[in-house]
């Protein structure tokens, strides 16, 4: 197989919200840089596009960067790094502002000034919105001020099969066309690493199909730490059987969760009392780990309903009326329509929690560095970590955008300070190369169907990774996943053609997923506390004394990854109770 | 849930194994629920694995899997099977473009326009903005909100009558895009665009039938856009024959 080479001076892996902000970031710091961007899809297809609801950044007087930090940081469970949260309060309003002279199209207030909304576990409304389409209007206005630049140069549809790594740093990576499946190597100075999550890990996720984890998985295997990685999202309102996101701004405008009885249930978990309107920090308006978790004590007291695709509350939201919904919902009225055939002006939404954001991901400092030099990670594939153990709505799309830019700007500061390289790059691609022959061209007699594996996955992660988490599910799942990762060495590929090839990129996907997922359940087995998303039926309370730390999860070769841990950053902010609705 | 069956034939064209492309029968369960990707996933998964085809977010915004189902280009998410029904249904890649393999059609093309048009907000003094935001009216907003929802699904191109003729036309998706950020308050670029737009022959082929905004999922008008530029550029020709030194 003929070996091809590109090289550029920063190379971004990943062409959504963070990776189009760090390659202008990159572009501005230092002109003369050339800037590859990579990615396994055209830019305006990244994930970026399905976010809804809004990004976070104080911008009103009535509002300040202290309290932005509060509800992250009270959000997160005390687990975010306040340095870091303090950063990126104080960063978020240039950043939103940065985006607004660029043409994002945020909705506004009859004044002509931004307007904003209030989210989950706010104690002031400070969410940017471009009606209910916000991060696909931020990926297509980030997307479009990128052809300005002649400097970035993409590589469209390439899908990264390899970090390189030698001597010590990162040094690019190796690389399949899709269109011809060539195989390339691309030198460069400095990467960064911006491919998103791994919803995809899990059965019922908002995730799209391309969310596996490359990212994660990539710097894993050049022995970089995945921190916090126990640590998953879901979001209390999705759609049953697809797992389509219905946005939180449908409750911070006043929409109503319902069990079987058309009760307001969350006020029996201790998120205050329902009122008529939204109240923030409160009831519809609780953080997202909290009103998950309140779905599955009222599945356990069956006053759920019963559906075809599991258990389901609903989402009320007919008392807003036309009007509202038309002008601020329009999206969630399309994909109910479309998608669940109903009408939420008429009918009400039927919802139950699914997996929606990784808290965890590349271990990286407030730069967006890793720890292996010329490696840089930003986004929901990176964990600086800010949102600690849960995210707060709408601080990831604010997240992509300031540590993006920061990556961006540190990468190429890096670039610009070192020489080309004396890597033997060559000798690293073909071994590669001749690896991926091996693995998809010679291959014939693999007996493992990746739709088996995939399923199998999905249950053991469901199970033991869940909403709810114990030592004997995790320890269950933990050597199914350890199975799954022997008998997917043995997958079968029945397409043999250079072009195009989707079947051979799932099974390399296949084979991402199943190392983050053995990270994520290898973390969560040694966490004996509950905390956040993380929540453990053996182990019900939060520990401060042994766990107010990050996990950090090593790759073995041969074993189960070894688990280390981190201390967390308090600046001015020392762990408290967690107080919503009263 | 239902035992019910449904037939796809799909278009199969790999360069390497076929000179022409041919079409494939699968049978798939026909479930109430089901678009039509889902059951290209279901061949992809249990039927045939050398299926290509692209898809990602099957929540209709991505802009990814459209294709031609029976004849019409649609995004295959957002269209269930059971409209279909009885069957058989035809599965084919968007017309007018080249087709990479099986479903996937080469769209560079596109991606090359797009950059011509200049989608980003140009200011004359070269400033990006003031130190707050800029001001922008809802009703400012609305001017361009519009245009501003194009997901480039492609779906446009492959219904247009003129791209399938003349390949250099700019085309629906990036003509409404030019003039999403020329009715945007905050930018002041339309001079550059509009001179751009001018040198396009294919703009004055195209009628009013807008077959590209009938099948836009995104209700965006791209056919609304191309006559509002036609109309502009027709009002800086009078101008420009009226009062010569009035160059724009």
């Amino acid at each position: 197989m003929v070996h091809f080479k590109s090289e550029c001076d920063v190379l971004i892996i990943g062409a959504g919200g963070a990776g189009l902000r760090a390659a202008i970031a990159a572009a501005e710091a230092n002109p003369k840089l050339k800037i590859g961007v990579i990615s396994k899809v055209y830019p305006m297809r990244s994930h970026t596009v399905s976010a809804e609801g809004g990004a976070a950044a104080v911008i009103k007087s009535n509002d300040s960067t202290d309290y932005h930090a509060y509800d992250t940081i009270s959000g997160g469970d005390w687990m975010s790094d306040q340095d870091a949260v303090e950063f990126f309060v104080n960063e978020a309003p240039k950043e939103m502002l940065r985006l607004e002279h660029w043409g994002c199209p945020w909705s506004r207030q009859d004044n002509g000034t931004v307007a904003v909304r209030p989210f989950g576990g706010m104690k002031i409304e400070r969410t940017w919105f471009a009606a209910d389409k916000t991060g696909f209007h931020m990926l297509h206005t980030l997307f479009q001020h990128t052809l300005k630049y002649d400097q970035i140069q993409r590589y469209d549809e390439f899908f990264v099969t390899k970090l390189i790594v030698d001597n010590g740093q990162c040094c690019g990576a190796v690389a399949i066309e899709l269109a011809t499946g060539k195989i390339f190597s691309i030198a460069a100075k400095a990467v960064i690493i911006c491919t998103g999550g791994c919803g995809k890990i899990f059965p019922y996720t908002t995730n799209a199909n391309i969310k596996t984890g490359d990212g994660m998985a990539l710097a894993y295997r050049a022995g970089v730490a995945l921190k916090d990685m126990e640590f998953v999202q879901y979001h209390p309102t999705g759609l049953p059987f697809t797992g389509i996101l219905i946005t939180e701004a449908t409750r911070s405008e006043g929409g109503y969760m319902l069990n079987k009885d058309g009760y307001r249930y969350l006020q029996d978990y201790d998120l205050g009392k329902p009122q008529p309107k939204p109240v923030l920090r409160s009831m519809e308006l609780g953080p997202r780990d909290r009103l998950s978790q309140a779905f599955v004590k009222e599945q356990e007291k069956g006053r759920t309903l019963k559906g075809a695709y599991g258990d389901f509350v609903y989402l009320d939201i007919r008392h807003l009326g036309e009007k509202t919904i038309n002008a601020k919902l329009p999206f969630v009225r399309e994909l109910c329509l479309k998608y669940e055939n109903i009408d939420p002006i008429k009918e009400m939404i039927p919802v139950r929690p699914v997996v929606h954001y990784m808290m965890g991901g590349i271990h990286t400092d407030i730069d967006g560095a890793t720890s292996l030099a010329g490696l840089y990670a930003a986004g929901e594939t990176a964990c600086v970590s800010i949102n600690g153990a849960n995210r707060l709505g709408s601080n990831s799309l604010t997240e992509l955008l300031v540590f993006g830019s920061r990556a961006g700007k540190s990468a190429a500061e890096f670039a610009s300070r070192i020489n080309s390289s004396n890597f033997s790059i060559d000798s690293i691609a073909n071994d590669e190369i001749k690896k991926l022959e091996n693995f998809f061209v010679r291959r014939i007699n693999g007996s493992e169907k990746i739709v088996e594996i995939r399923k199998e996955m999905h249950k053991s992660m469901e199970e033991g990774a869940g909403i709810y988490r114990s030592e004997k599910k995790k320890k269950k799942s933990q050597s199914a996943i350890a199975s799954l990762q022997q008998r997917v060495q043995n997958i079968s590929i029945s397409d043999h053609s250079a072009t195009f090839n989707t079947e051979l990129i799932s099974a390399i996907e296949l084979s991402y997923m199943l190392d983050v997922a053995e990270a994520v359940v290898q973390s969560a087995l040694q966490r004996k506390e509950s905390r956040g998303s993380h929540q453990r039926t053996d182990y019900p309370k939060r520990d401060d004394q042994k766990f107010l730390s990050h996990s950090l999860a090593y790759r073995k070769d041969l074993s189960l990854p070894e688990i280390k841990y981190a201390p967390v950053t308090i600046t001015k902010w020392p762990p408290g109770e967690r107080v919503y609705g009263r | 849930m239902s035992q019910e069956k449904i037939t796809l034939e799909v278009f199969r064209f790999r360069p390497e194994q076929e000179d022409n492309p041919v079409f494939q029968s699968y049978e798939v369960p026909l479930r109430k629920d089901w678009v039509v990707l889902d059951a290209l996933n279901y061949i992809k998964d249990y039927l045939d694995g050398t299926l290509s085809y692209r898809w990602s977010c099957r929540m209709g915004v991505c802009g990814s899997c459209g294709m031609m189902v029976n004849g019409t280009p649609v995004l295959t998410c957002a269209t269930f099977l059971q409209k279909f029904a009885p069957g058989p249904i035809r599965v084919e890649p968007l017309s007018n473009f080249p087709v990479v393999r099986d479903l996937v059609i080469e769209m560079t093309d596109f991606m090359e326009k797009l950059k011509k048009v200049k989608p980003w907000i140009i200011r004359k003094d070269n400033q990006e903005g003031p130190e707050g935001e800029f001001i922008q009216t809802p009703s400012q907003l609305a001017d361009y909100k519009q245009y501003s929802m194009c997901i480039n699904c492609m779906l446009c191109y492959s219904a247009c009558p003129v791209y399938g003729l003349e390949p250099g036309f700019t085309g629906p998706a990036a003509i409404a895009l030019a003039q999403r950020y020329n009715m945007d308050n905050r930018d002041e670029g339309q001079e550059q665009r509009m001179e751009l737009l001018s040198t396009d022959d294919g703009i004055w082929q195209c009628t009013f039938v807008g077959e590209c905004s009938e099948v836009c999922p995104k209700n965006v008008d791209p056919a609304g856009a191309i006559q509002r530029y036609k109309v502009a550029g027709a009002t800086d020709w009078w101008k420009s024959f009226l009062m010569p030194w009035a160059k724009p």
